[in-house]
């Protein structure tokens, strides 16, 4: 995500110190910056005082569990749970599609729930337990519904099916996987550009009338 | 997207004195406010997370049924209450956007949500709704998805719910809670049309927050129908929706609620197809006249011609549904 460009703030914004000093200081003016600056915050700005106050200003703290695991961050209250998984946590297994809660590439559960990652601020989520496509499986064995995607070749490209398969998972688990039009409407959540729509619902129908755990 | 400050303020009373600084928004589920500070449309200094409150209940009250506005759409769709007593609103949220945003949507939320007019959500493009007095580029533009009813010089663009305009053919009541106290709004009366002042979507006022719904009880159980008409058959916004609710005696109509979605920057009850129907006989014939009422008045911008022909038939092949002709 941009940050917001340091040109256009207004001259007296309150919010100055708070929002906009490290993207300030890291910006290409830098020199012109410190030629400008009082000598203590030059100082301060070397030690790099400033970047530890901006972090007390700008970052939340939050606690939560991915995969079983406890995490304990700081993150920026901008941060979607999709970038938090991603880039902090490296948990790259769930997919950035159009990052607008429109194509459901970054589906996770959230406290067994099905959710749009991208549009999950992760603020929002401290406190609960996050299960990505990396906690599907028990060590080598693949969880049913990954064999079975792999079975009926319910991919091509494969980008779309992380968010397909934790969609999958919670489409059985929530009673909604009983004939194939309903496995339709409740997979609509999730686009697959390649087309691999009746190999995903045969592999979820295999899923379901197995009557595996899922 | 601009940084903004996150609070949980720990009461009711506390979320109420956070919302009524300027430069703050309340977030719940963020299903529509996190997409528009990604795109720079809205750009808060402050969210107020409110999640946390005790306002996810569905209950029966005197009278009727109250629905708190953190309850989630995909459990108020799946709510045995609701489901039993309000089929129309479970039909109508279930037709509503896909089931991981369901399981992220509010009550409030959905009430509030902006319209998906593409120019609001385009910044380079004018929109007196995003900016006031930078014009209208759906009007002479790409209007497809865009008002056939009430619409102004000033804008022309749809309410996107479909879970409101069951609401309104349901006469709910909103309960809203400022400073000043607690205030009950008709649903009906709650939207606005856009006039001079498209900005303004509803009458929620500074520093309100919404606690719930109210539907008061009725006979429509057995004879309610929520049709959505998109451009694919899952997973889209409205070109038209009708939502149909008949209390019959026989093969009589004694009571019927009509409201469209799609069509105008309310959701839009119609009343005057309402009478046209009450007291007439379960028929096609009855319906069609019942459609080229509600349609009276209709004005079209080009793309959304084809809106005259769809909205009648919708609202016709809704009421077949819910009387069981078909």
């Amino acid at each position: 995500m941009k940050s917001k460009n340091p040109s256009e703030e207004p001259a007296h914004d309150d919010n100055f110190l708070e929002s906009s000093r490290r993207d300030f200081l890291k910006h290409s003016g830098l020199l012109t910056a410190i030629a400008l600056t009082p000598a203590p915050l030059v100082s301060a700005a070397q030690k790099g005082f400033d970047e530890k106050i901006a972090d007390l200003y700008e970052k939340v703290p939050v606690s939560l569990e991915v995969n079983g695991v406890k995490h304990q961050l700081s993150i920026e209250p901008r941060v979607t749970l999709l970038d938090l998984l991603r880039e902090q946590l490296e948990l790259t297994g769930t997919k950035k599609g159009c990052d607008h809660g429109q194509c459901g590439a970054c589906t996770v559960h959230v406290d067994g729930h099905r959710v749009n990652s991208c549009l999950t601020l992760g603020v929002l989520v401290s406190g609960k337990k996050v299960t990505t496509i990396e906690g599907l499986a028990k060590g080598d064995q693949l969880h049913p519904m990954q064999e079975a995607f792999i079975k009926h070749d319910g991919f091509q490209c494969g980008y779309c099916t992380p968010g397909q398969i934790m969609s999958a998972v919670a489409c059985i688990r929530e009673g909604h996987a009983n004939s194939e039009h309903e496995i339709r409407e409740y997979m609509s959540g999730n686009i697959c550009r390649c087309g691999a729509y009746p190999n995903i619902v045969n592999a979820i129908q295999e899923v379901k009338e197995g009557g595996q755990p899922v | 997207m601009k940084q903004f400050q996150y609070s949980r303020p720990a009461t009711q009373q506390a979320v109420i004195d956070a919302i009524n600084k300027p430069g703050a928004k309340i977030i719940a589920g963020g299903t529509n406010l996190v997409d528009l500070m990604k795109r720079g449309v809205t750009a808060p200094d402050k969210l107020i997370d409110i999640n946390h409150l005790p306002l996810k209940n569905i209950a029966p009250v005197k009278g009727g049924l109250h629905i708190g506005a953190l309850a989630l759409n995909s459990v108020v769709s799946e709510n045995k209450l609701v489901v039993a007593q309000q089929p129309l609103l479970s039909m109508a949220l279930k037709a509503g956007a896909s089931p991981q945003l369901r399981n992220m949507a509010t009550v409030g939320g959905n009430i509030l949500q902006r319209t998906r007019c593409a120019y609001f959500y385009d910044t380079t493009m004018p929109c007196n709704k995003r900016e006031p007095g930078s014009g209208c580029g759906a009007i002479g533009g790409y209007n497809r998805m865009h008002a056939i009813f009430g619409a102004s010089d000033k804008c022309i663009a749809v309410h996107p719910s479909d879970m409101c305009v069951a609401l309104v053919a349901l006469d709910a009541t909103l309960i809203v809670q400022s400073k000043k106290g607690t205030r009950r709004i008709p649903f009906a009366d709650f939207h606005r049309l856009p006039g001079e002042h498209p900005d303004l979507d509803n009458n929620l006022a500074a520093g309100e927050l919404i606690l719930g719904v109210e539907i008061p009880d009725n006979n429509f159980a057995k004879n309610s129908y929520y049709l959505k008409i998109r451009d694919r058959q899952s997973y889209a916004f409205a070109l038209v929706s009708v939502a149909a609710a008949l209390e019959l005696e026989g093969n009589t109509i004694k009571n019927a609620r009509l409201a469209m979605g799609g069509v105008a920057h309310k959701p839009w009850r119609l009343v005057e197809a309402e009478k046209a129907l009450i007291g007439k006989p379960v028929s096609a014939e009855t319906f069609n006249i019942a459609a080229q009422i509600a349609i009276q008045g209709a004005k079209t911008y080009g793309g959304n011609d084809f809106k005259l022909k769809l909205a009648p038939a919708t609202i016709t092949e809704a009421l077949k549904h819910a009387s069981g002709l078909v």
